[in-house]
This record gives C-alpha cells, sequence and structure tokens, in this order.
C-alpha cells in the first residue's frame, strides 16, 4: 500500500472530528494490521473505488463515541443505538471525503459507497481488498479509536 | 477543488428572514439533527425535515418552504436528481438550494451549478460558513 495515502486520512481525520464535533483527537503511532477483530464496540466502514480500490473503516470505543456524538448533536448520548451507528456512518462518509478530496489534489480520482456500520463485542472488519491494512490509534479526552485504511497494491 | 471560502458569483450583505420554513434534506438522522441545530444557532426556528428526495418532494407539495438544504449523497435519489426535480416542478422552481457534500471536486460543484444549485457546502463546515453561504444566497436574490 502507498504509504503516501495515509497522510490525508489521518488529516481529514483531526479536522472532521474538530469541526463537526469539537474533539481533539491525538495521533499514534501507525501500524500494520493483521487480524479482522474490531478494537472497539462500533465501527463504520466505506469502500473506495479508484485505482487503486480500497477502503477505510473507523471503530470507536463506546465512551469516545457517545461524547463525540453527544458533541455534534448538542444532546447527550447514553449508548450504542440506531442513532449512534448513524453518526458513525456519516463520520465515516465525512472522512473519507475529506482524504479523497486532498488525494484529488495530487490526481487521484476516487469514488465511494454508501457506508455501513457495525457494532457489538468483537465484531469484525472486512477490508475490501487483498492490501495491508495501516491502523492508526487516535486518543480523545474521553476514550480511544482506531482509523484502519487498507488499497491493494 | 471547490474552495469553501468562495462564493458562486454572489453579493454580501443582504439581511435574512430568520422567519422561512426550511427543509433539511439527508438519509443520515445524524446529519439532520447536526443540520437542525446549527440552523438555530444561526436564528432559524421553523425547519422541517425529509430523509430522501421523496419525502422532500411531497413536504414541498404541501408546505411553503423557504430554503432547501440537501446532502448530495442519498440513496434512490440524489441531491442532484432531487435538485432538478426542485427546478422541474413550476411550484418549486424558485425555491433556494444549498447543497451539501463531502466531495468538493470541481466537477461536482460545476454539476450543481449547471443543475441550478445556489450554494455548495463541503463537509466538515461550521455554522459560520452556513451562514454566511445562506446569507449569499439570499443576498443575490435580492439583487
Amino acid at each position: 500500500m502507498n504509504v503516501a495515502f495515509m497522510n490525508p486520512f489521518l488529516s481529514a481525520t483531526i479536522s472532521v472530528l474538530k469541526t463537526m464535533a469539537f474533539t481533539e483527537a491525538v495521533p499514534g503511532k501507525p501500524y500494520l494490521k493483521k487480524d479482522k477483530i474490531a478494537r472497539g464496540d462500533v465501527s463504520g466502514i466505506i469502500g473506495i473505488s479508484g485505482p487503486p480500490n480500497g477502503s477505510l473503516s473507523l471503530t470507536f470505543s463506546q465512551a469516545c463515541i457517545l461524547k463525540i456524538v453527544s458533541n455534534m448533536l448538542g444532546e447527550q448520548a447514553q449508548e450504542i443505538n440506531d442513532d449512534i451507528r448513524d453518526a458513525v456512518g456519516e463520520l465515516t462518509n465525512m472522512i473519507s471525503g475529506a482524504a479523497r478530496n486532498d488525494l484529488g489534489n495530487e490526481g487521484y480520482v476516487f469514488r465511494t459507497s454508501i457506508p455501513i456500520t457495525v457494532s457489538g463485542p468483537k465484531h469484525t472488519i472486512k477490508h475490501q481488498c487483498n492490501g495491508q491494512t495501516i491502523a492508526i490509534p487516535f486518543t480523545t479526552e474521553t476514550g480511544s479509536f482506531l482509523v484502519e485504511v487498507s488499497f491493494e497494491e | 477543488m471547490y474552495d469553501q471560502n468562495t462564493s458562486i458569483g454572489i453579493n454580501m450583505g443582504s439581511k435574512i428572514d430568520l422567519k422561512i420554513k426550511i427543509l433539511v434534506v439527508d438519509d443520515f438522522s445524524t446529519m439532520r439533527k447536526l443540520v437542525r441545530n446549527v440552523l438555530k444557532q444561526i436564528g432559524f426556528s421553523n425547519i422541517t425535515e425529509a430523509e430522501d428526495g421523496n419525502m422532500a418532494l411531497e413536504v414541498m407539495r404541501n408546505e411553503e418552504i423557504g430554503l432547501v438544504v440537501t446532502d448530495w449523497n442519498m440513496p434512490n435519489m440524489t441531491g442532484i436528481e432531487l435538485l432538478q426535480r426542485i427546478r422541474d416542478d413550476g411550484k418549486s422552481k424558485n425555491i433556494p438550494v444549498l447543497m451539501l457534500t463531502a466531495e468538493g471536486k470541481t466537477e461536482n460543484v460545476v454539476a450543481a451549478v449547471k443543475a441550478g444549485v445556489d450554494n455548495f457546502i463541503v463537509k466538515p463546515f461550521t455554522a459560520e460558513v452556513m451562514q454566511a453561504k445562506i446569507e449569499q444566497i439570499f443576498a443575490k436574490r435580492s439583487v
């Protein structure tokens, strides 16, 4: 996978959460993720058509996403429900869009599908290509989340 | 790439009628709530919602809508298709439409302008950006 693709997704994640949810997200050290087990309670995943083809996923801990959605909507979110899954889908869509805008400036043309969301303990994430998956852990004041980006070679 | 801070040939400075009814169209309930909250921050209080294009057209047939704020990327009927349906209908053809999208590609902006959009916001956005975009719409229409 072209590691130069990572920066637009990293920047987009920080920007979207700051602008839409008034949340400071601090990135940690990226690593190669080799299994499909989600590192959190709720995930959004969106397919990206290129070339190259790939996908983006976001996985949030419950505490983290409840605070983010509470900030977005100005009302206290209490549990992971349809509204939270809906918000995770929209965040995935926005981060994907912002990253693709950046990559478009470098000549790449990407399209995306409608995001899907999954929740529950130890749910799995299946990226839509056979390339390596690079994971970027983020921390916020109320919990952590993981961004995964995978593109075909 | 579309610059969020530019307008589509619009003058600034008109006052907005905060009593108009605004229709927010988005398949994501979170975005509908978020946009509603932003509109309330700006000062609008008369806000209604639709979760897809067909529902939006139904609302416009039955209610007096002063501004449509619609997402671009929706299943069944895209924001552009909705915009075209609005412009093709005698009752709704003059209603201002503000398009929200996650993609700021120039070709998207051109397609939206050709279809008759009044203004365009690339997500993520702040309340200040949305207020400015709405002001631009009504400034242009008051000329």
